[in-house]
């Protein structure tokens, strides 16, 4: 169907038109060979909408992956007695037949699916796959600006992503298998190749892919800074952004200041690994073999991977925040409760963010007294966060909420955050720790807020700009499907490991805890939490075959702004090419959350105050 | 030939998919866009109080169902005096969540059912209210803090060290791939001096046998016993990567990392004959322990209180069990009396030890070699 001009989008030309910025962008780029051959545009593009799609579709690649990796090892516990004879094609030899023709699933390769399941879900998906996409795609279109700071870098940035995926996904086929150590990398274990085959060439692999995922970070980071902080259209000040770029800004913040940490904490290991250094290690005797090295400690690497560990989560969970904010916002055509509190408690989380790592390290053999401040920092994070979710809610009180998708996912998220965010209150609390850490208490609470939470954020992004980035809309119907399904799956796999947590299941365990008096009568549970998990899975599935049927044969956007949205990305063309807006760029008359103000259900941010009109940005 | 039905049908379910997509997004157009919205408002806003009824029940239904099969409930009550203190508050912390998690769940679905989009309603410009923030920021501070200062009080009492003065068993746990080497330091009552170094075959330990505290350290069997009402301190370390040593009934847990030793202090109030009578009233602890023998012991008849591993040490992280029986006093001297030095039945007067030829006021008087002694442990009458 063809794009129809509205009324509105006859205006809105005409006031960008009158009061838009003329930066004579196109007589700059008269005739350059810009994107001129389809590697330049499809492949090594500089285009930021470009390079945030390459993040999602790798993103997605590796979703699929580590979700299959987490069903053959939920196989495995929720089934120990099952034959895995049929993954032998898969797997080969890490599902040993015995002679009965029954396959068991090797526990060195056990142990390295969970590793690589947690990393390549916290790092290249959640991290790349979630902050990637959305600050490459929004941060230019909402701040009204023509593209990154640097287009270049910001290209380096998806393919340092790439090759790190590339590093990762060959260390899958190594003969002494990927790295096994846990994502968490914990030396001496990741430190000795005689302690684990997964610590010999599969843990190399690994720290060369994390250095190369650094470096795409920190590219990408540095590039939505400057872009936030220095390209910002006229009129767009700073208590006028919407929350997404709030969000996506201070994670880029985050991001530059904390990864070079964990790099910093990778290479003393590869140098422990390689060069006979003992930053980590001492006192060691491992396979009968006595190590001469003395004086490291592996607490060391605790307090470098956690001063990352603890903002990478934040880091995961803000533009999250930032996603849910804007589109509850859009769809309840209600703005968002508390704006400015929502902007302060997120520069809260962040600060807090830095001093409370050492939470994970309660029973790390730390002295207990500095433990004490790392409790106190760690529950008043609880506020700001709390703060948040009461935000939301008021944000849907007193609204006419559509649903849809990505208004759904949204919703969802907030159930999530409360149930894994309030569970990290009993984990923050260093005493009721003692009993919880390393069981699946921990495993529950992470998943909850992470693995679910986290996701959510993403899906209601995908849902909701999807017409953006593709020019159609994904289909409602399985969108729903997906949402109820998946809300109902993932409460049914995570909500029960409170249980076996509070039973002092520990993580970790090949067979569940089989063997133990204490931890073996949760046979059922696991076997229904492995069945909610294929279920679930699947669902994804559906989600993923939606979105790609979808870029190709999705209904077509008719007008601009579909969901009758404020903010700047809905005023470019439905295709936008180079430099977003083809004559001027739009500038800013007020704050992007006026929405049902004065009987307008929608005002979007380049329409001039009226006369005596006050600006709720201020 | 599995594999290729598989993937028939993942295509074949993907083709349902893509048509069930094209049909919803027919019967869209013919409906026109108002009815989709009505529809979906409605099927939307009623599901999400469906979802908030069954999913509050099956919490509440669910945790009651399990609830005696948690620590800190049930037949679980702690079996360390410090355990209790960490039991109740979890169960302080438990209350405040669990309020703060059933109101905000209720507000969250029940405004998105009552607020869902209809015809000719408008949703109200409300941007902000200062004093509802101020509201639900000081209340969550207030509820933090008490925490916070409750939890604290614990933390500092439960992993405070021994005093030298007090009287307490120190034994030391050493955790390797994948088993733990329990060393208990005999009658003079203080653990023998190590030196990684000197580890070897004979000498898992790295015990070094110059200093005379080692000469009566014992390494235990495979079951350690403890007296009940007696601290312990736990002298936990490691040979060659992290490992956690974890007793889970009485809330016991601690890294032990190679260079460096690390502690946990408790004093065991329950023996294991008294958990296992508190198991014995409970319905699922009176089946049998192997289901292929219904005649043979209950679980309550066959439980021992268990050591584990609880930090990721490698392939064998799940294998790394031990068992631990609490006894009475009397019963505890009885079979730590029978406990052999290792020193004396293993290493006196062979070539690894380093005082050979010399005389120890330890030797037996009527000869040098002493004979071999029986290492099993004897195990007391219960």
């Amino acid at each position: 169907m063809a794009h129809v001009i509205t009324a509105a989008e006859t205006l809105e030309e005409k006031i960008t038109h009158e009061l838009g910025y003329d930066d004579h962008f196109h007589e700059h780029h008269h005739g350059d060979k810009y994107q001129s051959n389809f590697l330049t545009t499809y492949i090594f593009s500089t285009d930021h909408k470009i390079i945030g799609r390459q993040f999602l579709i790798t993103g997605i690649f590796w979703a699929l992956m580590g979700a299959a990796m987490s069903i053959v090892f939920r196989l495995q516990l929720g089934f120990p007695e099952a034959d895995m004879a049929w993954l032998q094609p898969i797997l080969g030899k890490w599902i040993q037949v015995n002679d009965a023709g029954i396959g068991k699933l090797d526990p060195e390769f056990y142990y390295s699916l969970v590793t690589i399941h947690g990393t390549v879900l916290v790092f290249f998906v959640l991290t790349a796959g979630l902050s990637g996409t959305f600050s490459n795609i929004l941060i230019p279109l909402q701040v009204g600006a023509r593209d990154m700071a640097s287009p270049l870098l910001n290209a380096f940035s998806y393919w340092f992503f790439f090759l790190a995926s590339v590093v990762m996904f060959l260390s899958l086929f190594l003969s002494t298998g990927p790295f096994s150590g846990g994502w968490t990398a914990y030396p001496p274990l990741s430190a000795l190749p005689q302690a684990s085959d997964g610590s010999a060439a599969g843990m190399t692999m690994w720290i060369v892919a994390m250095a190369l995922f650094v470096v795409s970070a920190l590219l990408g980071g540095i590039n939505y800074v400057t872009t936030v902080l220095n390209l910002r259209t006229k009129g767009m000040n700073l208590w006028r952004m919407p929350l997404t770029i709030w969000a996506f800004f201070i994670t880029a913040i985050l991001g530059v200041l904390s990864f070079p940490v964990l790099l910093s904490g990778v290479l003393l290991l590869m140098f422990d690994r390689s060069m006979g250094t003992s930053f980590y290690l001492s006192e060691i005797v491992v396979g009968g073999q006595i190590l001469d090295r003395v004086g490291g400690s592996p607490i060391l690497f605790q307090h470098l991977f956690w001063f990352l560990g603890h903002p990478e989560v934040y880091i995961i969970i803000l533009p999250a925040m930032g996603i849910v904010s804007e589109v509850l916002s859009v769809h309840a055509r209600k703005p968002i409760f508390g704006y400015r509190a929502m902007v302060l408690s997120i520069l809260a989380i962040a600060f807090l963010s830095f001093i409370v790592w050492a939470h994970h390290m309660f029973m790390s053999g730390v002295n207990p007294f500095i433990s004490n401040f790392f409790v106190v920092f760690t529950l008043i994070i609880a506020v700001p966060s709390a703060v948040k979710v009461f935000n939301w809610i008021s944000t849907i009180y007193g609204s006419n909420i559509r649903f849809n998708s990505a208004s759904l996912f949204a919703i969802g998220f907030v159930s999530m955050f409360i149930s894994g965010g309030l569970t990290g209150i009993f984990l923050g609390n260093s005493a009721i720790d003692i009993q919880l850490h390393d069981t699946y208490f921990v495993v529950a609470h992470f998943h909850i807020v992470m693995g679910i939470a986290a996701f959510f954020g993403m899906f209601a992004g995908i849902y909701h700009w999807f017409p953006k980035m593709f020019g159609r809309f994904m289909n409602d119907t399985l969108g729903k499907v997906h949402f109820w399904g998946t809300l109902i799956g993932a409460y049914a796999i995570f909500w029960p490991m409170h249980y076996t947590g509070m039973a002092g299941v520990p993580r970790r365990y090949y067979d569940g805890g089989a063997s133990f008096e204490a931890f073996r009568h949760f046979t059922e549970l696991n076997q229904f939490i492995t069945v909610a998990a294929i279920v679930v899975f699947f669902l994804q599935v559906v989600f993923v075959i939606n979105f790609f049927y979808s870029i190709f044969s999705g209904r077509k956007l008719t007008v601009k702004n579909p969901w009758g949205a404020n903010t700047l990305e809905w005023t470019t063309p439905i295709h936008a090419g180079h430099g977003n807006w083809p004559g001027n760029i739009p500038t800013v008359q007020r704050w992007s959350y006026d929405y049902g103000k004065g009987g307008e259900e929608f005002i979007p941010q380049y329409v001039p105050l009226k006369e005596g009109e006050h600006d709720h940005g201020h | 030939m599995t594999a290729l039905i598989i993937v028939l049908c993942i295509i074949l379910i993907s083709i349902v998919l893509v048509q069930i997509g094209r049909v919803t997004e027919l019967t869209a157009q013919i409906k026109g866009e108002r009815e989709v919205m009505r529809d979906s408002s409605k099927w939307n806003g009623w599901i999400s109080l469906g979802f908030l009824a069954v999913f509050l029940v099956s919490v509440f239904v669910s945790a009651w169902h399990y609830k005696n099969q948690m620590l800190g409930y049930g037949p679980h009550a702690a079996a360390s005096e410090h355990g209790g203190t960490l039991d109740s508050m979890f169960n302080v912390t438990l209350i405040f969540t669990g309020i703060v998690f059933v109101l905000t769940h209720i507000a969250l679905f029940w405004y998105a059912y009552k607020y869902r989009w209809r015809e000719n309603r408008k949703a109200e410009f409300i941007s902000h209210d200062n004093r509802l923030e101020m509201i639900w920021t000081a209340v969550p501070a207030v509820v933090m803090t008490f925490l916070v200062v409750q939890g604290l009080n614990a933390w500092n009492t439960v992993m405070a060290d021994v005093n030298p003065e007090e009287d307490f068993i120190e034994i030391e746990a050493i955790g390797q791939q994948f088993n733990w080497i329990i060393r208990y330091p005999g009658p003079d009552g203080k653990l023998g001096a190590r030196d990684y170094k000197l580890t070897s075959a004979n000498n898992q330990v790295g015990q070094d046998f110059t200093d005379r505290k080692n000469w009566d350290d014992v390494i235990v069997g495979q079951e350690m016993y403890l007296p009940v009402g007696k601290k312990v301190r736990v002298r936990i370390i490691a040979k060659d990567v992290l490992h956690n040593f974890y007793l889970p009934q009485f809330r016991v847990k601690m890294d032990a990392v190679p260079g460096m030793p690390t502690y946990f202090v408790f004093t065991p109030i329950k023996t294991t004959a008294e958990y296992r009578s508190e198991l014995r009233k409970y319905p699922e602890y009176n089946e049998p322990y192997d289901k292929a023998d219904p005649t043979g012991p209950k679980r309550w008849e066959k439980y021992e209180y268990e050591l584990a591993c609880a930090e990721l040490c490698g392939k064998g992280h799940y294998s790394m069990k031990r068992i631990l029986r609490v006894v009475s006093q009397e019963e505890f001297d009885a079979w730590y009396k029978n406990e052999p030095s290792y020193y004396v039945s293993q290493i006196r007067g062979k070539d690894d030890d380093p005082n050979k030829g010399k005389v120890l006021d330890i030797d037996p008087v009527e000869a040098i070699q002493p004979a071999a002694q029986d290492t099993t442990a004897k195990e007391p009458t219960k």
